[in-house]
């Protein structure tokens, strides 16, 4: 596992013929049969040619890989049910374009590999940008794993391949439930009622994030091509909710989690200051300092606002704002999981 | 599928099976070039790809249509027609990328089919253009996103790279004599001397332009009238068509009074029948062939390849003064029932004629005569074919004079044959050598005189002595039926055709010709000791060896990064220091933040870190550096410790 940038060194690559190229040779070993028996002088030629052509194509194959150096990036969180997109740098300092690069996880064996790749250029002496999508099924940290890079360019005869295996993770979220009515529950301190105030003071725009409500979007400023934003609204202080797993209706925890992610998001975009509770020792964070460079993503960024009351307690301090809702959300998704490996 | 993809794969199709329209059934032909433009359409106007019941019907009917054609559907013929049709319709159901690959590969085959009929210069020049258009297509096939220019820079590169490692291999490889299993009979297209001659045979080879072999002599070529190739020799005459008659004496021919040797080198095009041309009469020769009792050169094998042998002939002879009984019994053979006329118009020179050296000589005189003509184009002749020639039509070519002078000379009891083959030849002035083609084929007599033995007499020679002299269009009447380089063409002309037949001979002998005893000779002469196979491979994986190793540094080169200066391997130094202490710089960290970090977790270190990070922004990424400030980074660099 890697940390930081890989450069593609030829210790990295590896390659070997495709079923094209084994074709070809075939092909070839019949025309050279040919040229012999019928002693074609320019029938040579072409084969050998040919058969020359396919090992420069290996040289090709290989230079289309050599010296790339990649460089791990974010990975945003998303909702189950949604796709990951692991962020990777591709910088290309050589003066040659690299052309049809794969970038594909690696299937159970390796020459019956199902999985459809991602297939992008890279052109010369630029740093590209490359979301590598991973379909997230399950709630909790989902790894990168070991991702395989390969390239067929120019002829498809040969297969050139290195693996990159940087230990990238993407938060993902529980699927919220469709619709969850909000619990009229209070503070476990006992300040402050729920009330449904808060629509009034219209207080700014913020930037769409999946999850808000509807009613909430500004389409007029959408329609002045502001891109999607949000209203947001003040709340005055004290009206409070509390979000508690144990006043869930589920039976199911991921149901419960399910609607408790559906809370938070709709707390959040109705603007409500709201806490978290969460049955003990469901909290699998760690404390103090700050992220691995790796992981996370906006989580982890945003961690060290939060992280001052983050302690062994499996509760959260009503709160709100992004930050919070994040690290909600965060909390949800972990919840009773085992500590994934991850230093 | 891209559309600029199936085009690419619609003009490598058609580049690969252009050049066999010429010998494709009309229908075949039809046939492609009707699925070429539906297919052009359809991919133009987006439209779907034909139903697979359509295909398949069509896909039957040709393949019955070749069968119904050719009788049969293997031999090569038949097998290059089926080929075409199959890759032209499988154009037609191009689905999936496999289906593309597929078809490439059938591109590449398809050309090699093509050398069957013709691997000349313009072939070989014609190849290198449809394999730069298959190699961008099939790279196009790899890379859908890339760009026209890019895609055929690629593949021109891909072919240049390719070329000195191909002609390593061409050099080197160790080549095998063919052929490895037998060859289909149509393996080869033959034109040139056949063993039998009717009235018209010759006359239609003398419209023919091909080359029949090329002749080298070693010092001064003969007289032209002395350059008699000699081919089949025909005995038998069946009223009408002279064939070479059944024989079953074979014994050495029998030369006396020999004189005039000549040495020469000629290089033979396959013309599919076992005869080798010598001047007459030969004597030595550097392959292994057979001499027949009545002088044919013979090889051991149809020449199916073109081949080059020495040999030495003695223009001065007296042949087989001894001729056995029987061989002249066949000299007279005659179908007596045909041709009346010249039985009796040689019984009454029989009769005038004290000897047989007389009566050819009153022969010769009738013809020169009696108003014959030289002619390409003679009239038909009736069923008396002798008879209607010499009393009435009186036009001919040289078939028409020897068959004549012949029957003549049998119906007066002198034994004779008919000889064929080539006379004269085109001189080279550019590659100084003579060019015989198949207009130069020639047809004579040779009688058995007491005495003397066969004597070659040409009453073509008297009846247009400039056919002997300077070639057929001094001798033919009519140029007008002759072809265009034939007739007198400019000074300019004939260099030009000279330039160019001189650089196809070379490429014949160098590149064409170039089989294990070519190689052999090649390789001696460049310092090889011993030529075996496992040296040849030797030195071919060696030479590659290098030229690839020599392409690698080539293409490697751009991406060798360069090593980073002095200045960022200081600063690297220092943040390797730090690492080991427990404090990694994170790639995305600039130096400024590394610093700001180290600093809070090591307070001690704050102010150098600082310092130093200051320092190397300030040298790597501002205007100005000056090598003392240089110097004294490094300084501070090497005195930092944690």
């Amino acid at each position: 596992m890697e940390h930081g940038a890989i450069t593609l060194t030829q210790r990295r690559i590896f390659i070997i013929p495709t079923k094209q190229g084994f074709m070809l040779g075939f092909v070839l070993v019949l025309m050279l049969l040919g040229d012999i028996n019928y002693n074609l002088s320019l029938g040579y030629v072409l084969t050998f040619l040919l058969a020359m052509m396919a090992v420069m194509s290996m040289l090709h194959a290989f230079r289309n890989l050599a010296h790339l150096e990649i460089r791990p990036g974010r990975a945003d969180p998303v909702f189950r049910g949604e796709t990951a997109q692991f962020m990777l740098h591709f910088n290309n300092r050589s003066k040659l374009s690299r052309y049809q690069l794969c970038l594909v996880q690696p299937g159970k064996s390796f020459w019956t590999n199902t999985n459809t790749p991602l297939k992008f250029d890279v052109p010369a002496m630029q740093d590209s940008e490359v979301a590598f999508p991973l379909p997230a099924t399950r709630r909790g940290w989902l790894q990168a794993g070991r991702l395989m890079l390969y390239t067929e360019f120019p002829l498809g005869l040969f297969y050139c391949w290195s693996y990159l295996h940087f230990g990238t993770r993407c938060l993902v979220y529980p699927k919220p439930l469709r619709v969850a009515p909000l619990p009229s529950g209070s503070s476990p301190d006992g300040t402050g009622k729920r009330s449904v105030a808060g629509d009034e003071d219209f207080s700014g725009l913020r930037k769409y994030t999946p999850g808000d409500a509807l009613p909430r979007i500004a389409w007029k400023a959408y329609a002045r091509e502001r891109g999607l934003q949000v209203k947001q609204f003040s709340t005055p202080l004290g009206e409070e909710l509390w979000l508690d797993y144990a006043d869930t209706p589920d039976r199911n925890e991921e149901e419960k989690l399910a609607r408790m992610t559906r809370w938070v998001l709709d707390a959040e975009a109705q603007g409500l200051r709201y806490g978290l509770g969460l049955p003990d020792g469901g909290l699998p964070l760690r404390h103090g300092g700050a992220e691995p460079s790796g992981a996370g993503g906006a989580a982890g960024q945003l961690l060290p606002q939060s992280a001052d009351f983050v302690s062994n307690v499996s509760q959260l301090p009503s709160n709100n704002g992004i930050a919070h809702r994040d690290e909600c959300l965060r909390r949800i998704a972990l919840f009773n999981l085992p500590q994934q490996g991850q230093p | 599928m891209n559309k600029s993809l199936i085009y690419g794969l619609l003009l490598s199709i058609l580049m690969v099976i252009a050049p066999h329209a010429e010998h494709l059934p009309l229908w075949v032909s039809g046939l492609c070039a009707g699925l070429l433009l539906w297919r052009t359409w359809l991919t133009y106007g987006d439209k779907a790809l034909p139903k697979r019941w359509l295909l398949m019907l069509v896909t039957f009917a040709g393949t019955a249509g070749i069968i119904f054609n050719y009788h049969t559907m293997f031999g090569r013929e038949a097998g290059v027609t089926l080929l075409v049709m199959l890759a032209t319709l499988k154009l037609m159901e191009l689905r999936k990328p496999r289906d593309a690959m597929v078809l490439v590969y059938l591109a590449c085959f398809i050309i090699i089919t093509n050398f069957f009929y013709s691997q000349s210069i313009p072939t070989a020049l014609y190849l290198l253009a449809s394999l730069t258009v298959i190699v961008t297509t099939w790279v196009h096939l790899q890379a859908e996103s890339i760009a026209l220019r890019p895609r055929m820079r690629i593949a021109a590169v891909l072919l240049l790279q390719a070329l000195p490692l191909t002609l390593i291999l061409f050099i080197l490889f160790p080549r095998v004599q063919g052929p490895l299993w037998g060859l289909p009979q149509d393996a080869y297209a033959s034109t040139g001397l056949d063993d039998r001659m009717s009235p018209g045979s010759l006359s239609r080879l003398g419209l023919s332009e091909e080359v029949a072999f090329r002749v080298s002599y070693n010092g001064k070529p003969p007289r032209r009238d002395q350059m008699y190739w000699r081919g089949p020799v025909l005995w038998y005459f069946d009223g009408r068509t002279w064939t070479p008659g059944r024989t079953t004496l074979t014994y050495p021919p029998d030369f006396t009074d020999l004189g005039q040797p000549i040495d020469y080198v000629v290089t033979l095009e396959p013309h599919n029948k076992t005869w080798l041309f010598t001047l007459d009469v030969p004597d030595k020769l550097t392959i292994p062939a057979i001499i027949s009792s009545d002088f044919q050169v013979l090889n051991r094998a149809p020449v199916h390849a073109r081949m080059r042998y020495a040999a030495r002939s003695n223009l001065v002879y007296h042949a087989n003064v001894r001729e056995s009984e029987r061989q002249l019994q066949r000299a007279l053979q005659l179908p007596r029932q045909f041709n009346p006329r010249a039985q009796q118009l040689a019984a009454e020179w029989r009769a005038g004629s004290k000897d047989d050296e007389t009566l050819v000589n009153t022969a010769l005189r009738y013809f020169s005569k009696q108003g014959f003509v030289y002619t390409l184009q003679p009239p038909l002749l009736g069923s008396n074919s002798v008879d209607d020639f010499l009393f009435n039509a009186k036009q001919g070519f040289c078939e028409h004079y020897a068959s004549a002078f012949v029957f003549l000379m049998r119906a007066a009891n002198v034994p004779a044959r008919v000889v064929t083959g080539y006379l004269g030849g085109e001189y080279n002035s550019v590659g100084n050598y003579y060019i015989v083609r198949q207009s130069d084929a020639h047809a004579w007599a040779e009688v058995w005189l007491a005495g003397q033995g066969w004597v070659r007499v040409d009453p073509t020679g008297v009846i247009a002595p400039g056919r002997l002299e300077s070639g057929l269009s001094a001798a033919v009447s009519d140029s007008a039926a002759l072809p265009f380089m034939e007739r007198n063409p400019p000074q300019w002309m004939r260099d030009l055709r000279f330039n160019l037949d001189t650089l196809a001979n070379q490429w014949n002998q160098w590149v064409l010709g170039y089989d294990s005893e070519r190689q052999f000779a090649f390789l001696t002469r460049l310092g090889m000791e011993s030529v075996t196979w496992q040296k040849m491979a030797l030195n071919m994986s060696a030479g590659l060896g290098a030229v690839i190793a020599l392409f690698s540094l080539f293409m490697l080169r751009h991406l060798f990064v360069r090593r980073p200066d002095k200045v960022q391997a200081a600063w690297l130094r220092v943040c390797g220091r730090l690492a080991r202490a427990g404090l990694p710089r994170a790639a995305h960290e600039g130096a400024q933040d590394y610093a700001d970090r180290v600093a809070a977790a090591h307070p001690a270190l704050a102010a150098n870190i600082r310092d130093l990070a200051a320092r190397y922004s300030a040298l790597r990424y501002g205007s100005h550096g000056g090598e003392s400030v240089r110097q004294e980074f490094l300084q501070r660099v090497r005195a930092f410790k944690i």
